[in-house]
């Protein structure tokens, strides 16, 4: 191991610091012009390792060019490792210029960027695409050295890291000299993750693993109050939390929802007598209103903040003490990265207060810190790469330079998530790119790309482009409407289909107080502060995180086994004993279902551990056969753990509707038509570029007809079946909100194993779903059998009160 | 099903495709087709799949089959704009044909294809007037006269029904005149309770039929939950 040259070795001994055995192996990896991802948890230096290879070299050479390009997932998080690379750099007075680019970056200082290049730049995978998709792009990275990508395993096997792995394969085409550097959180599998970080390059990075850190101290809050049957809010155990924050110096409580976090903070401050300052982070609230709270955490004058997974990445608070966990984990490996905001420094232990909201919880928070005790976190999932993003990568590429399509189907290859890409699909989505794709053919004269007389595609005009640059990026959010006070300021955003579910004069919790709707003026909802207490309306459910597989495994274990219950609170253990009881436990593998009637209907309960997206599937599919055999199904409501169906009729051969065969063509015609496929197509559609994305300022006021994607899907998909679009939304539903995958195994796995217990009455297992918010009544028939019922009563009524009887329906 | 409506004393059939059916003149009415919306939007480099105009055309051959009407008018805004019938793919064009083959067509024009190119066939009008009813694309003045039915603002409605919310186009009426939904299937639409809607009845109090996958449903209008008024891409 090489030492660290001066004006470094002095610098960091100024500073009683020592160079970690991870920071210096990447210091030689670095020399040798190897790349390598880190491993190491949160608190090992992991930036300033990533980056003191970079410094070294440009301290010695500092001539002009990008020579360093460091990815975020985080806006936010590239701005503050900017401000962190800043110091050294400052401190040792070396010649370099560091900045930063992201979507708030001015425009003059974006084009001056472009011209005279820093040497350090720092941005995300969406302005790395917008900066590749210039005409000056191979001389922007002409001299680029190296790529750091920050939080790497929160952007593999998603959409963005399909963006950022096409452009890292283009930045090998311009410099091929670059190196990369990953720096990841603890993963199961570092191999894995390496591969797509080095997917393409000559040799396979180098993995290196930054310090273990200490065993963290994690528990399970058992509260005075009994433990709630059902419910997420976890109210019950306030008073002990809000105790622990007190005896706290700095604490992050982390929940999975954001309306978790409304109830949760307000809750918190209605104990508050201390008058302890606790703020509120999540991602619907004003950027300027979480900058706040952002900075005031890091000037440590926050004794707590109440977040969502707005703060899982990111920003390095060395003075929180203690995590708090609202609700279930949902997954080790998330359990491990929020464990890990606590206590950045790798010789202490974190500290971490897990508190279930209700009985099933308390089961999958035990089992979590089982996982975790054991090292178990779940593996990455990297599927392969969507077409939709391959579709705006090409764009870009043209946008950028005409381009040969056997050379680029070469370079995209080297892309980890598309190295299998057959040169089909990648011809039928440029296809899609160049005039729509349709076997019509029917857009000849209206293509997007154009052949160059080499045969090379090129843009058809400045449109297309400025369409790109106006679309790029995966995240495609749900219509989101602004919440502003009248004539007052703006708090932040929130779903169109939560509002539309409000009448004037309702109150809900949003952005820690206590709101009353009173009306949509244009796009945004206008509210004022609400004279009672106690909101009216259930807050809105953003923001659901999956249950993983692993987690559900061992929660099914813990189930199983009486003798684990041990050291279960008293109300838990008797709840499992009253169930084993009244009906049976759930076993490790096969699948209970309970049938039972209750208040005129006929109840169906499942215990399939397969996570919410699943059963909501599941759900969907159930409820068609249950009315195709003519038990008159009237909706379903859908947990982590179980679904719960109920009908008119009682099933008696529910094993029946639970085969595999389910997942056949009645799938396909039923999904088809689905709300879930419809928003995936969304999202694809937008991704893709058929249709042009919203832009905040950008919505027109007044009248307006307006057509939706649901349009054009229901076209496409009687017209063209099999177009690349559709494709790729039915291999996004597979693994996304649909979850097909895990719901095939599960119904493979039950296959001859389904035990049916027939009871008199509902059985305390089966509560929990049944007390979920969120049922959906079926779809089809009963919304129309719905809208008939309505329209029947409301035809009574007019009956009575009608003064002319000029309509009637039959 | 159809839902049996009578406006002005005249007995008419609301179809659950959004079509108006009279018996008494064997007349189908269609509003708002937007034939080659999709073509008009791939033009502006938005590549819609290009299979509106044969969906739209394919549900009026279903209905014509089914009525076999002596007289077919669309009301107006059958084409999305005056460059359509040039982009028109010849076989929809063929369809399209057939479809008027044996049938007085009338195009009753509209803001959105202010002439009908003559090669297409059809009588081209401005209104067509029978018995108590006069049928317009867009109403003459501010409200609606008694008579007047007319096409123009894609009307849709909400329902909150313990199924949930649902939104689907309407047609909208009060017994003595009626906004009818568009019937293409690119069109879209626009929430009944806005204000260039519900006013166009004045302060008469009108219902509306909402269209079902297979029949109507009829809401007073106090009885709809707003939509929320947010443009989604893409849109006009």
């Amino acid at each position: 191991m090489s030492g660290l040259p001066e004006p470094f070795a002095g610098w960091m001994a100024a500073r009683g610091w020592r160079l970690r055995a991870h920071q210096a192996a990447l210091l030689d990896h670095a020399r040798a012009g190897r790349s390598a991802l880190l491993v190491a948890p949160t608190g090992a230096g992991k930036t300033l390792a990533g980056f003191l290879p970079s410094l070294v070299e440009l301290a010695a050479d500092p001539a002009p060019g990008l020579h360093t390009l460091y990815v975020s997932p985080l806006k936010a998080l590239a701005i503050d490792v900017h401000r962190n690379v800043e110091r050294p750099i400052a401190e040792m007075d070396l010649p370099l210029r560091a900045e930063s680019r992201t979507g708030d970056t001015p425009q003059a200082k974006r084009v001056r960027q472009r011209k005279s290049p820093p040497h350090i730049l720092m941005t995300t995978p969406e302005s790395l695409a917008l900066l590749l998709s210039y005409p000056d792009a191979p001389a922007t990275f002409a001299r680029l050295r190296a790529v750091v990508i920050d939080e790497i395993h929160a952007l593999a096997g998603t959409k963005r890291g399909d963006l950022l792995a096409l452009d890292l394969a283009r930045l090998a085409d311009i410099a091929p000299r670059a190196r990369r550097i990953g720096l990841s959180a603890t993963v199961a599998e570092p191999p894995k993750l390496a591969g797509y970080l080095g997917a393409g390059m000559d040799a396979t990075p180098e993995i290196v693993r930054g310090g273990a850190g200490a065993q963290a101290r994690v528990s399970i809050l058992v509260p005075e109050a009994r433990i709630p049957w059902g419910g997420h809010m976890a109210v019950h155990a306030l008073p002990e939390v809000y105790l622990a924050l007190k005896a706290a110096r700095s604490a992050i409580v982390f929940v999975n929802t954001r309306a978790q976090a409304e109830i949760c903070f307000r809750e918190l401050w209605k104990l508050n007598a201390d008058n302890l300052p606790i703020a509120l982070h999540h991602g619907s609230l004003s950027p300027e209103q979480r900058r706040k709270v952002e900075a005031a955490m890091a000037a440590g004058k926050l004794r707590a903040v109440v977040a969502t997974s707005s703060l899982d990445l990111g920003i390095d608070w060395g003075d929180v003490d203690l995590v708090v966990q609202i609700g279930a984990p949902k997954g080790a490996a998330r359990l491990i990265q929020r464990v890990g905001r606590a206590n950045h420094r790798l010789d202490e232990p974190s500290r971490a207060i897990l508190v279930p909201a209700n009985r099933f919880e308390m089961l999958e928070c035990r089992a979590a810190i089982a996982a975790l005790e054991a090292g178990e976190i779940e593996p990455l999932r990297m599927p392969p790469g969507a077409l939709d993003v391959l579709a705006q990568h090409l764009l870009a590429r043209a946008c950028s330079a005409p381009f040969d399509a056997e050379a680029t189907y070469a370079n995209v290859r080297r892309a980890a998530p598309y190295a299998g890409l057959t040169r089909g699909d990648f011809d039928r989505v440029l296809g899609f790119v160049a005039d729509g794709g349709y076997a019509l053919g029917a857009y000849e004269r209206f293509k997007r790309l154009k052949r160059d007389d080499a045969g090379r595609w090129t843009v058809a005009g400045a449109l297309v482009v400025r369409q790109y640059r106006l679309n790029v990026g995966t995240i495609v959010e749900e219509p989101m409407l602004n919440v502003a006070f009248r004539r007052g300021k703006r708090l932040g955003r929130i779903e169109e289909n939560f509002v539309v579910q409000l009448a004037p004069g309702d109150s809900f919790a949003f952005a820690g107080q206590v709101l009353r709707y009173e009306g949509l003026r244009e796009t945004t909802v206008e509210v004022s502060r609400a004279k009672d207490d106690q909101p009216k309306v259930p807050v809105f459910a953003g923001g659901r995180m999956p249950f993983t597989a692993e987690l559900a495994d061992r929660v099914r274990g813990l189930l199983a086994d009486p003798a684990a219950w041990r050291g279960f609170p008293s109300d838990v253990k008797e709840w499992l004993g009253l169930q084993r009881r009244r009906s049976s436990l759930p076993e490790r593998t096969g699948l209970l279902i309970e049938t039972f009637p209750r208040h005129g209907r006929w109840f169906l309960v499942a215990y399939c551990f397969a996570g919410r997206n699943a059963h909501q599937t599941l759900g969907l599919l159930l409820t068609r056969r249950m009315e195709r055999t003519g038990l008159r199904p009237l909706g379903f409501v859908a947990s982590d753990y179980s679904i719960a169906v109920w009908s008119l009729k009682p099933a008696e051969r529910p094993a029946e509707l639970f085969a595999e065969d389910i997942l056949g063509d009645e799938l396909e015609e039923w999904l088809a038509d689905s709300s879930m496929l419809k928003r995936a197509f969304r999202n694809v559609a937008v991704i893709a570029g058929l249709i042009e994305r919203r832009h905040p300022g950008q919505e027109k006021s007044g009248r307006q007809v307006t057509f939706s994607s649901d349009l054009i899907y229901d076209v496409l998909r009687k017209h063209e079946p099999d177009h690349v679009l559709l494709r790729a939304t039915r291999a996004d539903a597979a693994t996304g909100l649909v979850d097909l995958e895990r719901l095939a195994a599960m119904l493979r796995g039950c296959r001859g194993a389904i035990r049916h217990r027939r009871l008199a009455r509902v059985s305390p297992l089966a509560v929990p779903v049944l007390l979920e918010v969120g049922r959906e009544a079926i779809y089809g028939a009963a919304i129309e059998d719905a809208l008939a019922d309505e329209a029947a009563a409301q035809a009574l009524i007019d009956e009575a009160t009608a003064e002319d009887p000029q309509s009637e329906l039959f | 099903m159809h839902a049996r409506i009578t406006i002005e004393d005249t007995a008419l059939f609301a179809d659950p495709s959004g079509a108006l059916y009279w018996p008494a003149v064997k007349t189908l009415v269609v509003a708002d087709l937007h034939l080659e919306k999709g073509s008009a939007y791939a033009a502006k480099g938005v590549m819609l799949p290009p299979y509106d105009t044969r969906a739209t055309l394919g549900e009026l051959q279903r209905l014509i089959r089914r009525y076999t009407p002596a007289r077919v008018v669309c009301l107006g805004d059958s084409f999305h704009d005056t460059g359509a019938a040039d982009r028109i793919a010849p076989a929809d064009r063929e369809m399209l044909v057939r479809l008027m083959d044996g049938v007085d067509w009338v195009w009753v024009l509209g803001n959105h294809d202010p002439a009908i190119p003559s090669v297409l066939g059809g009588r081209a009008v401005t209104e067509v007037a029978e018995g108590r009813l006069v049928l317009r694309h867009a109403p003459a003045g501010a409200v609606l006269s008694p008579g007047e039915i007319v096409g123009h603002f894609h009307p849709k409605a909400c329902v909150t029904t313990s199924a949930g919310r649902v939104v689907a186009p309407c047609f909208a009426h009060d017994g003595r005149r009626m906004v009818m939904p568009a019937f293409g299937a690119y069109a879209g639409g626009l929430d009944a309770l806005d204000r260039a809607i519900a006013g166009l009845f004045g302060r008469t109090r009108f219902r509306v039929l909402m269209t079902g996958r297979d029949r109507l449903h009829l809401f007073p209008a106090d009885r709809l939950a707003p939509i929320a008024r947010l443009p989604k891409p893409p849109r006009e």
